[in-house]
C-alpha cells in the first residue's frame, strides 16, 4: 500500500498518507475491540457473580458500550476549582495516546505490522512505562487526597513490577536472539518437541509465563493489584474528580491496555498469530484469527481473576514484587543463559 | 525532508522544555517539561539511527527515574514566596556556574574546531556494519569494555547496598506478617468444636 501511494503521490506525502492509513486501520479496530470487550468483561463478571449483566441495550446487551460512549460524550466535563487545570486535562490524554502507542509494533500476522522495527519489545517496554504518567500527573492535579494517594501507588506498584517484568522479557529474548516481536513469534514455530508453537510449553519458560501473566495483571492495574482505584478506600482513585470523556478516556485507556497485555502474553510465550501446533491443515485460517482467539482467551482469564480474586493488601503486593518475583525472575536469567550455553553455543 | 523537520521539531522541544524546566514556578511543572526534554532528547537519538539508546533513555530515565522524581516533588509542601527569597541569595552562585559552563563550552567548541587529540594509539573498534544497535553494542561493551562494563556494575551494586545499609533500621515492637506460617496453620490449630451444655457457656 506505501507503494501504491508512493507512486501517485510522491515518496514523502505517500509515505505519510498511506502510514495514516496504516495507523487508522489499527487504532479503530482497537477502540472497537475495547468497546466490545469491556462488554464480555461485564458479562464474565456478572455471570461469576450469578447476575445477569447488561441485557437491555441491543441483542443480549451487546450495545451497551456504545449507550455508555454516548452518555459520557453528552455529559459536562467538571473540572474541580481547585485543580491544576493544563494538567488536569492532559492527563486523561497522555494514558489514552500512550495506550494506543505500542499497536505500532504488534505483528497481527507474517509481516503484518505497522512498524518493524528491531527493537520492537523494548519500545512496547518503554511506552509501557509511560503510561503511569497519565496517572500520577490526574492524580497530583485533581488537588485532591483520594487520587493523590492513588497516584502515589501507582508510581510505586508500576516501577516495581516493570523490574521483572524486563527480566522476564529477557529470559525470551535469549531465547530468540532479537528483540523483534516477528523474530520472537517465528521462532516459536516447532519449539516443543518440535511441532507445538509455544515458548509456554518448555519446561524453562512456562513459570515465565505464569510470572508474566500475574505482573501483566499487576502493570495494568486490574484485580486483584488494583489498588489504584480501590474503592473501597480511594473512592475511585485518580479517576475521582474526573466525568465525562475526560473520564472515558482514562476508561478507554485502561482497557486497551488490557488488551495489549493479552497480546503480549500471547506473542511472548504462546506462539502469537501461529496455530498452537506446527500442522499444515491449520495454516489455513489466518494467522490473526489464531492471535484473536488467543487474545481472547488471556481476556476471559483477566475477567475470571476480577471476578474470583480478592484484591491484594499494598504490603503484599510489594511483597509479590520485590521478593518474590524479582529473585526468581533473576533467577531464571542465570538459569536460561546457562542453559543455552551448554545447549546452544557450546562452552 | 521529514527528518530535517523531525530534527528540528525534536531539538526545538528539547531547547524549550529545558528552558521551561528552569522557568516554571511550580517544582512539578519543571519535573514534568524535564520528561518531555527526555524524551524529545529520544527522538534525536533514533534521528542518528541509535535507536537502541533512545529506547534505553526512555526506559530509564523517562520510566523509572522520572517517576520517582515526580513522586518525591508532589509530596513537596511548596513555599512560593520562600522560594523566591533564595533567589537574590543564590544569585551570585548562580552567576558563578554559568560563566564556569560558557567558558567550559567556549573552550570546548574552540578546541573541537582545533581538530580532536589522538587517544592512544588503540584506534576505536569500529562497530561491525549492519548489525543492528543492540548487536553492535553488545560485541563492544562484552568484549573491549568488559572490565569497565563490570566495574560500573560494582559502583552500582555498592551504591545500592549502601542505600540500603543507610535507611534500613530495625524497629521494635512491629509484627510483620509471616505468609508462611499463615499457610502452614492447619483448621485444627485454630478451630475447636464443642458441645456447651445450656447456660453453662464455654471456656475461651
Amino acid at each position: 500500500m506505501t507503494e501504491f501511494f508512493q507512486s501517485s503521490l510522491g515518496m514523502g506525502w505517500g509515505w505519510l498518507v498511506a502510514n495514516l492509513i496504516l495507523i487508522l486501520l489499527i487504532a479503530l479496530p482497537v477502540m472497537l475491540s475495547v468497546a466490545i470487550v469491556i462488554y464480555f468483561d461485564r458479562k464474565i463478571w456478572a455471570s461469576m457473580a450469578l447476575r445477569r449483566g447488561p441485557n437491555v441495550v441491543g441483542p443480549f446487551g451487546i450495545l451497551q458500550s456504545f449507550a455508555d460512549a454516548l452518555k459520557v460524550f453528552l455529559q459536562e466535563t467538571i473540572i474541580p476549582s481547585g485543580a491544576n487545570k493544563g494538567l488536569f486535562l492532559i492527563a486523561p490524554i497522555i494514558t489514552f495516546t500512550v495506550a494506543l502507542l505500542s499497536w505500532a509494533v504488534i505483528p497481527f500476522d507474517q509481516d503484518m505490522v505497522l512498524a518493524d522495527i528491531n527493537v520492537g519489545l523494548l519500545y512496547i517496554f518503554a511506552v509501557s512505562s509511560l503510561g503511569v504518567y497519565g496517572v500520577m500527573i490526574a492524580g497530583w492535579a485533581s488537588n485532591s487526597k483520594y487520587p493523590f494517594f492513588s497516584a502515589l501507588r501507582a508510581a510505586a506498584q508500576m516501577i516495581s513490577y516493570e523490574v521483572s517484568i524486563g527480566f522476564i522479557i529477557i529470559t525470551v529474548v535469549m531465547f530468540t536472539g532479537s528483540f523483534n516481536l516477528n523474530a520472537i513469534v517465528e521462532a516459536q514455530r516447532g519449539h516443543g518437541l518440535g511441532f507445538i508453537n509455544w515458548y509456554g510449553f518448555n519446561l524453562l519458560l512456562f513459570p515465565m509465563a505464569v510470572m508474566f501473566l500475574i505482573s501483566s495483571l499487576a502493570e495494568t492495574a486490574r484485580a486483584p493489584f488494583d489498588l489504584t482505584e480501590a474503592e473501597s478506600e480511594l473512592v475511585a482513585g485518580y479517576q475521582t474528580e474526573y466525568s465525562s470523556m475526560a473520564f472515558a478516556l482514562f476508561w478507554l485507556g485502561e482497557y486497551a491496555n488490557v488488551l495489549l497485555m493479552c497480546t503480549l502474553n500471547a506473542l511472548l510465550f504462546w506462539g502469537g498469530w501461529l496455530p498452537p501446533v506446527d500442522w499444515a491443515p491449520l495454516y489455513a485460517i489466518p494467522g490473526i484469527f489464531w492471535l484473536i482467539f488467543k487474545i481472547s482467551a488471556f481476556f476471559f482469564i483477566f475477567s475470571w481473576v476480577k471476578a474470583t480474586v480478592p484484591r491484594y493488601r499494598y504490603d503484599q503486593l510489594m511483597r509479590l514484587g520485590w521478593k518474590v518475583f524479582l529473585p526468581i525472575s533473576l533467577l531464571w536469567v542465570f538459569l536460561v543463559s546457562g542453559y543455552l550455553m551448554l545447549t546452544r553455543y557450546g562452552v | 525532508m521529514i527528518q530535517i523537520f523531525a530534527f528540528y521539531l525534536f531539538a526545538s522541544v528539547v531547547i524549550a522544555s529545558g528552558a521551561f524546566t528552569i522557568l516554571a514556578r511550580n517544582p512539578v511543572h519543571s519535573v514534568l517539561w524535564l520528561i518531555l526534554a527526555f524524551f524529545n532528547a529520544a527522538g534525536l537519538m533514533i534521528l542518528i539511527g541509535a535507536e537502541f539508546i533512545a529506547m534505553l533513555l526512555v526506559i530509564v530515565y523517562v520510566g523509572a527515574v522520572a517517576v520517582l522524581f515526580l513522586f518525591v516533588v508532589m509530596m513537596l509542601d511548596i513555599d512560593f514566596a520562600e522560594l523566591r527569597a533564595g533567589f537574590m541569595k543564590n544569585l551570585p552562585l548562580g552567576i558563578a556556574l554559568a560563566a564556569v559552563l560558557l567558558a567550559e563550552m567556549i573552550f570546548g567548541i574552540g578546541a573541537w574546531q582545533a581538530g580532536n587529540i589522538a587517544l592512544g594509539e588503540h584506534a576505536l573498534n569500529p562497530a561491525r556494519m549492519g548489525a543492528s544497535n543492540i548487536e553492535a553494542v553488545g560485541e563492544l561493551l562484552y568484549t573491549r569494555y568488559i572490565f569497565l562494563f563490570e566495574a560500573a556494575g560494582l559502583v552500582l551494586l555498592v551504591a545500592m547496598v549502601g542505600a540500603i545499609v543507610l535507611t534500613h533500621r530495625k524497629r521494635a515492637g512491629v509484627r510483620p506478617q509471616n505468609i508462611a506460617s499463615q499457610v502452614r496453620r492447619r483448621p485444627e490449630e485454630a478451630t475447636r468444636n464443642t458441645q456447651p451444655t445450656v447456660g453453662e457457656g464455654v471456656e475461651l
